[in-house]
């Protein structure tokens, strides 16, 4: 393990053929190990994010929020906070104007925030303190009273389960209820079986940049400097909110510092902002609190799954339930799949598998990487590994007898899929054929160890997608797109598909984003920029071409276009191009209408040690192959994935936001208070990998999609090899001392 | 707590009872022209600083933060604001040469001293600081946010002397929380520009 | 919060008057600036003590080294003084926080700072914008930890009305050095052992009935102060040093802090130890306990019951028995008392101990 870190090193075998022999990396164009073009600004503190802008006259808007989860607001005294040295302003719902009704999602949550008395959350704005700097506005915010009729909060431990509504559910990603097969014939005759329930709890993004709006009106249009992950989004929302057209809200986004999910949805400090900027006449900036973000804009909801898995003597899976619930707000009925992993990823006869919902007094919950599949996951890899126990069966074993080349849901053949090639090289790398079943096997002085292996999936999707392509004189091309950079090197990436379809070097291609007056592109959402934009980006840039040689009447080469343009007296000649779905949708998912089914794959492994005098578990090192098509930057990639393994170590040992049932609200709305992973926790030794391949039916570019991928699997591999190193199952995340400690 | 706010307590004020919510038109809102004030409210305190290496003089409130003196009146949001608790690191500038969190740091208590950021790091011609090409070598950053802090962090980590060993960089480097979590690229890049910086 | 008019203090005197009559002092400012942002504290004087002459020196005279209260936690990590002569300290000053947070964070007021109990640190401008009763916070109002979720909780001496813990890592460190704290105040100077210095929260309602705690809480004491009372510095009372006396055991130290993250977090329980161990006999240790009480809870039973003795697994184990027979962990937290057991464990090996 040397050096495995440096980047050198780590990108030598990073793709690798089925066999795992690892490839060469081209030098220019799609696959070249290109560093970030947005680098120098990033390092020199030159990149600007949504709330440092700071137009003439601008206020600062903080927010007044319920400190009650359910009541009924009696009374707002703002007189002491309008008293207040430099505050202009105070707004309560009174000040409120009539708004149309948005659509659910792009906009988070249904009821639009200040529009009632009614609270139905901690943390649900109440007021919003204008003033000249943020420390005035902040002690205005501190000035205002509330009066609140208090009532008892329902929590998730208390609410009734119930079944979601699908019609006009904007949250509904697939059934809710699949069903295949004899079910109990399966589990009846089965030569074993398991039955456990999981629980991953509610925990929060807590991307590094907390949500930043700054709303500006010109003319009658509306400009928002927003931190979004979703421009287009947050447009059509406050489209409809306030009865505008499209076009003349204007979003821009020059850098978005994370989202992880938080920022892709349209959450209240975007459509106060605005409202409060309309009634001042003045510019308005709100960035929210850190502690703001944990009640302001989403989070991962807090799942329960409860399990069943029959098998026959080989490990086959004859029978599989998995019922999944999680919590969701009294206005909004968002769904955690969490059995959708489980629809797609093992050979099953028969299923049965239900997806419900708890209603509470909490905010909406959203989409957190990785939704659906990262915490649905963790119950089903879990599961398989209690079954390889139980049958007495390599795990890794269990999972290739279980392997399918078709979806088991859909039926459908899978686009592509390289899973059991992810295995092998994941196997190999980690030095698996070493590992010991037994648990309590191996020992480094105090320490237990323990090897565990978990696969991963996740859903692709899709959306259509615009992007214009351009020439200058000077050699040089320039990409516009409406797209966001979020720390995925779109922008590096976009210039390396127009250098891979030109045969130039990328330096000669600047990408311009960031702005919904550029062509409206996908969502920085679901792992689907690269396979949306990026094939919008290669289809403009093949139409450029065409339109060059066009123009110069005959086949030409890049090199020749700067002499064509200056012989016509050009200054500049452009190209748009789509990425399309099939049945002129805007958004697809699992491939859509087409004729395969799409998702990525990966095998995650870890070794994890285990001190039981302490109880304290830590990560040794960790192995991941992938199977995720064709990968455009292997440097980008595998950052994604590093940072992916260690949202999923997050998962798995440190991260939860837990609510005090008796108050409806967050224990801690703070990072003194919410453990995410720090540098010391991570091995440097994480390796990853991607199986080399090209997807020629999910896109044009043969790419599918890696951002959340990589989180998925993670938690239930560390589990997992929790027990190799304990035999002790954990079944309720994070992974906590009394878990472990003797 | 059972009704949690005394509402006698209230009515002192000048309680604005509220109905059914109102129905200002948006478009039709009053906007009255205001003076605006200046950047730093009412000022009680100057404080002069030598600001990537310029002497700057700031009057301001003393409740002012140096990250929000950085931020909003000294033009430098280069310097980040994650949490504005101590607990992220965003925020880390060089106070006299020594890393600090600014959020944690009254603007006025650096009054004579030395602050650098992240903006003046490079050399004046441009030229990026070893640490600050590491980091992009390595690919030690994704979205950028907390990069601005993990650099100053990474240039006075190596400057302390506590770059020897990979195992002492995570846990030097451990005050500055990447959410994207380049962790290993972190080291790797502080790695590189020690043996730069050293060599 | 609201701002406040801002002076550097010129000396001690000047500073400890101001204190008197309300104003805030500051040194780091790493807790103090949170306790504002909060809603914990609100000051219209804020006093910079940083510049105080001569309080931030690490000396060592003959057997004695004194801390002055403005030396930076990573100034002791760092010193050659310290990591040598009592390394226990060194690493618990490393253990806390960051490598930003350390530069500022003073020793003076690490040990003042007030416990990580999230029902205590929840954000509220005033009393009434409280999400929940905290008797820290609304004197009175009830302690929500009691029946919630605070997993660094007291396992020794909690009361009805509190449960916190004193977080500092430094202050283990000083309990196991049995370390005396130099104090300045309006009536002069004094010294106090800092295994004095903080004081449970039975201890504290037990001395907010005397004249010492109504002097301790100053004029506008509330009719239930019990929670209030953390440790005696008296109003106007400024720490200027930590004194103690180097040994066997104090060069044969350690600290280790248990903690879900690795690093930049705080303890769920830490232990210090001070071992003078010889041919297998332990002829004194001191062993300390962090984030298990409002105050560095030494384990003096146990260091009576394994000195002369040799350090066995056997032993060992009926003595951490006994140490904690009498500890009330919260419902569901049971395993913390293990988790103490095992830092204590942990410490004694990174001592130097041998645990036949």
């Amino acid at each position: 393990m040397t050096d495995m870190h440096k980047i050198e090193t780590a990108l030598t075998g990073i793709i690798v053929a089925d066999d795992g022999a690892p490839l060469a990396l081209p030098e220019n164009g799609i696959g070249s190990p290109q560093r970030r073009m947005d680098g120098p600004d990033k390092v020199t503190g030159q990149a600007t994010y949504a709330g440092e802008d700071m137009p003439n006259g601008t206020l600062h808007a903080v927010l007044v929020t319920s400190p009650v989860a359910k009541g009924r607001i009696a009374a707002v005294d703002t007189g002491q906070a309008r008293a207040a040295p430099g505050v202009v302003r105070v707004l309560t719902p009174a000040d409120m104007p009539t708004l149309g009704s948005p659509s659910v999602p792009p906009t988070a949550q249904s009821k639009l925030p200040m529009s009632s008395l009614d609270i139905d959350y901690e943390g649900q704005p109440i007021a919003i303190v204008l003033a000249e700097t943020l420390e005035q506005a902040e002690a205005g915010a501190g000035l205002v009273r509330i009066g609140i009729e208090r009532a008892k909060p329902a929590v998730f431990d208390t609410a009734e389960v119930e079944v979601p509504p699908t019609e006009g559910n904007g949250y509904v990603l697939g059934e809710l209820d699949p069903a295949h097969g004899d079910v109990d014939a399966g589990f009846a005759n089965a030569a074993h079986r398991i039955e456990a329930t999981y629980t991953t709890p509610t925990r929060h993004h807590n991307m590094m940049e907390p949500s930043a709006t700054l709303a500006e009106w010109r003319g009658g249009d509306l400009h928002l400097n927003d931190a979004t992950q979703w421009s287009w989004g947050l447009q059509l929302s406050l489209a409809g909110i306030f009865d505008m057209e499209p076009s003349r809200i204007h979003i821009r986004c020059p850098y978005t510092g994370g989202g992880f999910g938080a920022k892709g949805y349209v959450w209240p400090h975007q459509i106060l902002a605005p409202i409060a900027a309309r009634i001042v006449g003045r510019p308005v900036k709100l960035n929210l609190t850190r502690t703001g973000c944990y009640t302001g804009c989403g989070y991962q909801s807090g799942t329960q799954s409860r399990l069943r898995l029959a098998s026959d003597a080989q490990g086959h899976l004859t029978a599989v339930e998995h019922h999944t619930e999680n919590v969701t707000s009294v206005s909004d009925d968002y769904i955690e799949f969490a059995n959708m992993g489980t629809r797609g990823m093992y050979a099953m006869p028969a299923y049965r598998m239900t997806t419900r919902v708890r209603r509470a007094n909490v905010g909406t919950p959203t989409a957190m990487r990785a939704p659906h599949e990262g915490p649905g996951m963790f119950a089903l890899e879990s599961a398989m590994d209690e079954l390889a126990y139980e049958i007495g069966m390599d795990p890794l074993e269990l999972r290739l007898a279980n392997y399918t080349d078709s979806d088991p849901h859909s039926g459908k053949p899978f686009s592509s899929n390289k899973l059991r090639e992810a295995y092998a090289e994941g196997a190999r790398r980690i030095g698996w054929s070493d590992r010991v079943h037994e648990p309590r096997s191996r020992r480094d002085g105090d320490k237990l160890l323990g090897l565990g292996m978990a696969g991963a999936i996740m859903t692709t999707f899709r959306n259509a997608s615009q992007a214009r392509v351009a020439m200058t004189p000077d050699g040089r091309f320039t990409v516009e797109v409406g797209s966001q950079e979020i720390g995925t090197g779109t922008r590096t990436i976009f210039a390396q598909v127009v250098a891979e379809r030109l045969g130039i070097p990328s330096e000669r291609v600047t990408v311009v984003l960031g702005s919904t007056d550029l062509p409206p592109a996908s969502a920085t959402l679901g792992s689907a920029s690269t396979i949306s934009i990026g094939s919008a980006v290669a289809t403009a840039t093949d139409n450029l071409k065409t339109r060059l040689d066009d123009m110069a009447g005959r086949e030409t080469r890049p090199d020749e276009w700067p002499d064509l343009l200056a012989r016509l007296g050009v200054d500049r000649v452009q190209a748009e191009g789509a990425f399309t779905l099939p049945g002129d949708v805007s958004f697809d998912a699992h491939g859509g209408q087409t004729d395969y089914s799409m998702h990525t794959w990966g095998a995650v492994f870890v070794e994890m040690e285990v001190d039981e005098i302490t109880g304290i578990a830590r990560m040794r090192r960790a192995v991941a192959a992938y199977s995720a098509g064709r990968i455009l930057n292997p440097v980008t990639a595998r950052s994604q994935m590093i940072g992916g393994i260690i949202f999923g170590y997050g998962r798995a040992m440190l991260e939860a936001s837990p609510m005090d049932p008796r108050y409806g609200r967050y224990l801690s709305k703070n990072l003194s208070g919410v453990q995410l992973p720090v540098n010391a926790d991570i091995p440097r030794n994480i390796d990853v990998c991607f199986i080399e391949e090209h997807d020629p039916h999910a896109s044009a570019i043969g790419v599918r999609g890696i951002g959340e991928l990589g989180e998925v699997g993670v938690a239930a591999a560390i589990t997992n090899a929790i027990y190799n190193a304990t035999g002790k199952r954990v079944r309720d995340l994070p992974v906590h001392f009394e878990h472990l400690i003797a | 707590m059972s009704d949690g706010i005394d509402r006698r307590s209230m009515l002192k004020g000048s309680t604005a009872a509220l109905g059914a919510a109102g129905a200002a038109a948006l478009g039709s809102a009053s906007a009255q022209a205001q003076d605006v004030a200046s950047p730093s409210g009412t000022p009680n305190v100057n404080t002069s600083i030598t600001l990537n290496s310029t002497s700057r003089s700031f009057a301001h409130e003393a409740r002012v933060t140096l990250l929000d003196l950085l931020r909003e009146q000294a033009g430098l949001p280069g310097t980040k604001k994650g949490c504005n608790e101590g607990a992220c690191g965003a925020c880390t500038v060089l106070l006299d040469g020594e890393r600090i969190n600014a959020c944690m740091t009254l603007a006025a208590t650096c009054d004579g001293r030395s602050v650098t950021t992240v903006e003046g790091l490079a050399a004046a011609d441009g030229t990026l600081h070893p640490v600050q090409r590491a980091f992009i070598e390595q690919d030690a950053f994704q979205c950028g946010y907390c990069t601005s802090g993990q650099v100053v962090s990474a240039v006075a980590c190596i400057n302390e002397g506590h770059a020897g060993s990979e195992e002492e960089i995570a846990e030097w480097m451990s005050g500055n929380i990447c959410r994207c979590a380049s962790y290993p690229q972190i080291i790797a890049a502080v790695q590189q520009a020690a043996t730069e910086m050293e060599g | 919060m609201k701002n406040f008019a801002y002076a550097i203090a010129p000396d001690i005197s000047s500073a400890s008057e101001a204190a008197v009559q309300g104003a805030q002092l500051v040194a780091g400012g790493t807790e103090i600036l949170n306790w504002m942002r909060l809603g914990i504290v609100s000051a219209d004087r804020v006093i910079d003590i940083t510049r105080l002459p001569e309080l931030s020196s690490i000396d060592r005279q003959g057997d004695e080294i004194r801390i002055g209260a403005l030396a930076t936690l990573n100034q002791i990590e760092g010193s050659d003084i310290v990591r040598q002569d009592a390394p226990v300290l060194s690493q618990a000053c490393l253990l806390a926080a960051s490598a930003q947070l350390r530069n500022r964070a003073t020793i003076g007021g690490n040990v003042l700072q007030k416990t990580r109990c999230p029902y205590f640190r929840a954000e509220a401008a005033t009393g009434d914008r409280m999400p929940w009763p905290c008797n820290k916070r609304v004197p009175g109002s009830g302690c929500s930890a009691r029946e919630g979720d605070f997993s660094r909780a007291a396992l020794f001496g909690a009361t009805e009305a509190c449960v916190a813990t004193q977080p500092s890592d430094p202050a283990v460190a000083l309990v196991a050095l049995d370390a005396e704290v130099d104090l300045v105040g309006p009536s002069g100077s004094r010294s106090i052992p800092i295994t004095r210095f903080h004081v449970t929260q039975s201890e504290a309602a037990d001395l907010a009935r005397t004249r010492e705690g109504r002097r301790l809480l100053g004029g506008d004491a509330p009719e239930t102060p019990d929670a209030l009372i953390e440790n005696r510095l008296m109003p106007g009372e400024i720490i200027v040093a930590y004194r103690f006396s180097v040994d066997t055991a104090s060069r044969n130290s350690a600290y280790v802090k248990l903690r879900e993250r690795e690093s930049y977090e705080y303890a769920m329980a830490s232990a210090a130890v001070c071992l003078d161990q010889s041919a297998g006999q332990v002829r004194q240790a001191r062993v300390a306990l962090g984030s298990i009480a409002q105050k560095p809870w030494r384990l003096s039973g146990a260091e009576a019951a394994l000195s002369g003795q040799t350090l066995d697994e056997a032993r060992l184990t009926s003595v951490l028995a006994t140490a904690f027979s009498d500890a009330e962990p919260l419902p569901h937290q049971d395993y913390k008392v293990k988790v103490a057991q095992g830092a204590v464990r942990r410490a004694l090996t990174k001592a130097g101990g041998s645990i036949q």
